[in-house]
């Protein structure tokens, strides 16, 4: 138990945090999870890695409530009826989403917040509305401690999302992630370059490829770090293959990819699908949330995240010409093709359970890496330090990975300042990435405060607190500060304009 | 035809509207004192200067001609810098083809391309034929001048272009030739003929006290009074970035200078106007 007082009287951690933390210790005392001894040893050398979900799920690594339905029909048992002006519904959405569970104890979706503020504002002035929605903002950033948060806008342009916009753009806050998803045929030209250019200021919004994942599910919304889930649904796990950990328990390139690999890819699977029993079978999480009882959530919307990370540093060294790297030689990006091929193939072919929303297969999924990761690129992204000189050549190789991830992969970029004064060239290039396949896309300013670690946003400026030592509101600041060290963001490729 | 190219940017975004892949042709008519890439203005009479001061080795002097090895280069820029002769070692000699298979490199990420230099309608011949090319891509085509070059005679490639950056460096002839060895008289007579062929995209004054900056902005008002909203006027702090020579160590205007300046060209009219006061 030197943990629990550890974490009882630690000098780093929030009240709130220490809270969550004491509910993580008391979960993994448990041993509910069946494994096997050989699951064990790959989790062992790290090469699944469960991402310290827990050791008995009692709710969905990420919930997707369907807000359109909740702000439409009311809840009953939070006694809340349908809103009628924009108070209420900031009101309404203020408490639904307290009641949120993930992962993480805080939502990490908060819906289409301009489609559901838009029909409030006909009322309102600009400056009406921008004063409750800056309240607004400010609510979820300083009491959703999290940064795995993540709101929606788009693809239509809308006068909320304007305003939402302009300001983030004047809060720079963390909290929540912003992504507009982007269709070149429905976002108008203007709305997307207002976006790109709040995105040099404030490191928000991503851009999401709405043509390529609309039709991915019914409907579809980004969660924590560039997640695309099915909204009313979620997402029940994510567990994640650790390649280049696997790699050393091959003899060779061909034993890696036709036995290593496919072994570990099976004993993945069953894990994945003993946590789904778990939850669905045992944790009476379904039975019980008024969530599911109310029809927000169904069960049946639920799929289970098969996690990839560090493809870049297993295909460096399965290469036999080791001066052949990952995103800058033919042969090294064909293998890594092989390596995906192996693992798609894989999750096309074994069974999920309870994820009839994705055939009852696993959902490929582009994992970002977590603090604690040294030498260990974020899914398929080339290297930090490695990145390609030209901008147009790191986009098409990622046009080309990005295909393999149903449920979410994504590029980060910090762009020179100079940037700022020419919006509509940044869209160009989003255009051309999109034309080509690239999914997600992310841009911050190279003097940004706030800084995309993986996925999400933290503030150097926290992160400095953090290393003297002191307790900081958000949590993933914890995270973002190690990882910021340890992966070296710091040396992120900044990509010049001219 | 072939022609001297001192560099290809395949992304830029500050030479022209949206996303764009520049060419910098090598070679220019004039010399202003505060050009920021001197080294664009001649064509390398192998002088061999360079060659010794290179610390990688990436030049190298034999029978008279100076030959560069980018495989070597670092970028360090030392030769341009060490060149008694305003020019570079680093120039290729390059096709439309091979131009326009360096920017099909840049497609779908550009929307169009933009020749500069040096001075790049000294090259008008390559620059139809490479317009033409980039047309077919439907890619558009702008091109970035200081205006000395009388652009109606060569109505082929100004039917293929779209839009051209035109620089006024100074509005009185004698101011003109102070700052670039040149009268400048073409200039003026571009104005009228881009404006009213609408080509015109921005009109640039470099704005510093040795240019008459007030004249410029009241002269261009007058001289293409009706088409002042159709192009931006590109106000430019001049910095010494680059600069060799008599201007090397002469300071920035202030903000308050460059504010003072925007007031004047709102009062003859202006609706567009930029100011660019750090750029790199």
């Amino acid at each position: 138990m030197s943990d629990v007082l550890e974490i009882v009287t630690s000098k780093g951690l929030t009240y709130e945090q220490k809270v969550v933390s004491l509910a993580h210790a008391a979960e993994d005392s448990l041993q509910v999870l069946h494994i096997p001894e050989k699951t064990k040893h790959y989790m062992d050398i790290g090469a699944i890695c469960d991402l310290n979900e827990g050791h008995a799920p009692y709710r969905p690594r990420y919930v997707m409530p369907d807000y359109q339905k909740a702000v439409q029909n009311g809840c009953e048992f939070l006694r809340l009826d349908p809103p009628e002006d924009l108070d209420e519904l900031l009101n309404f959405l203020m408490i639904f989403y307290r009641h949120v569970p993930s992962i993480t104890s805080f939502p990490v979706y908060l819906g289409d917040i301009d489609k559901m503020m838009e029909p409030f504002l006909d009322d309102l002035t600009d400056e009406e509305a921008v004063k409750k929605i800056k309240l607004f903002l400010n609510y979820l950033d300083r009491t959703i401690t999290d940064g795995f948060c993540h709101a929606n806008l788009g693809p239509e342009a809308t006068r909320a999302g304007r305003l939402i916009l302009e300001a983030e753009k004047e809060l720079q806050n963390a909290v929540p992630n912003l992504t507009l998803k982007y269709d070149p045929d429905i976002t108008p030209d203007d709305f997307a370059e207002l976006a790109l250019k709040t995105s040099l200021y404030c490191a928000n919004p991503a851009i999401c490829n709405h043509q390529m994942h609309k039709d991915t599910y019914e409907a579809y919304g980004v969660s924590s770090c560039y997640n695309i889930l099915p909204v009313g649904g979620g997402s029940y796990t994510l567990t994640r293959i650790v390649l280049p950990r696997l790699v050393p328990e091959a003899r060779g390139k061909e034993q890696f990819l036709t036995e290593v690999l496919p072994d570990c890819l099976t004993r993945m699977g069953d894990y994945m699908n003993e946590r789904i029993r778990f939850l669905v079978e045992e944790s009476n999480f379904f039975e019980t949330s008024f969530l599911s009882q109310e029809g927000f959530v169904n069960r049946d919307k639920f799929l289970a995240m098969f996690g990839v990370a560090g493809l870049a540093e297993c295909t460096n060294m399965l290469m036999e010409d080791q001066s052949k790297k990952y995103g800058h030689d033919q042969e090294a990006d064909d293998l890594a093709a092989e390596i995906m091929e192996v693992i798609a193939g894989h999750a096309a072919e074994s069974m999920a359970l309870y994820s009839e929303v994705c055939g009852n297969h696993f959902a490929l999924h582009a994992q970002v890496g977590i603090d604690s990761d040294h030498g260990i690129t974020s899914g398929v992204r080339i290297p930090i330090g490695q990145e390609p000189e030209n901008m147009f050549d790191h986009l098409r190789h990622s046009a080309r990975f990005h295909q393999f991830f149903p449920t979410g992969c994504a590029d980060i970029f910090p762009m020179e300042t100079t940037a700022r004064n020419n919006p509509a060239g940044m869209l160009d290039i989003v255009k051309g990435a999109f034309a080509l396949g690239d999914k997600y896309i992310s841009f911050y300013a190279s003097d940004s405060d706030l800084v995309r670690i993986t996925g999400y946003l933290v503030k150097r400026s926290d992160m400095e607190q953090y290393y003297k030592g002191e307790a900081v509101l958000q949590n993933t600041v914890y995270l973002g500060g190690d990882n910021y060290r340890n992966a070296g963001l710091q040396n992120r490729k900044v990509r010049s304009v001219q | 035809m072939r022609v001297p190219v001192n560099k290809i940017i395949p992304l830029s975004m500050v030479d022209g509207p949206g996303n764009r892949t520049a060419i910098f042709l090598q070679g220019c008519n004039i010399a202003c004192k505060y050009c920021h890439n001197p080294e664009t203005r001649r064509l390398c009479n192998n002088c061999g200067v360079c060659a010794e001061q290179c610390p990688v080795q990436a030049l190298a002097q034999k029978d008279g001609q100076v030959y560069w090895e980018p495989e070597k280069c670092v970028d360090c820029d030392t030769c341009i810098k060490v060149c008694p002769n305003y020019a570079s070692p680093r120039i290729r000699l390059m096709s439309t083809d091979e131009v326009m298979a360096e920017v099909q490199k840049s497609i779908p990420f550009i929307r169009g391309i933009t020749v500069s230099g040096g001075e790049s309608t000294l090259y008008p011949e390559f620059l139809k034929e490479l317009f033409e090319a980039a047309k077919k891509e439907g890619l558009s085509c702008y091109i970035d001048s200081n205006g000395c070059v009388d652009l109606e005679q060569y109505p082929g490639l100004m039917d293929v272009c779209d839009k051209v950056m035109l620089d006024v460096k100074a509005w009185s002839p004698e101011v003109f030739r102070q700052l670039t060895g040149h009268n400048g008289a073409p200039v003026k007579r571009n104005l009228i003929y881009l404006a009213q062929r609408q080509q015109l995209e921005e009109v640039r004054i470099v704005c510093l006290d040795a240019a008459d900056v007030e004249a410029c902005i009241a002269g261009i008002a007058e001289t293409v009074r009706s088409y002042l909203n159709e192009f931006t006027l590109k106000l430019i702090a001049f910095r010494n970035f680059g600069v060799r020579g008599e201007f090397e160590t002469m300071p920035a205007p202030t903000s308050e200078q460059m504010e003072q300046w925007r007031k004047i060209a709102v009062s003859h009219g202006f609706s567009n106007i930029c100011i660019i006061t750090v750029t790199k």
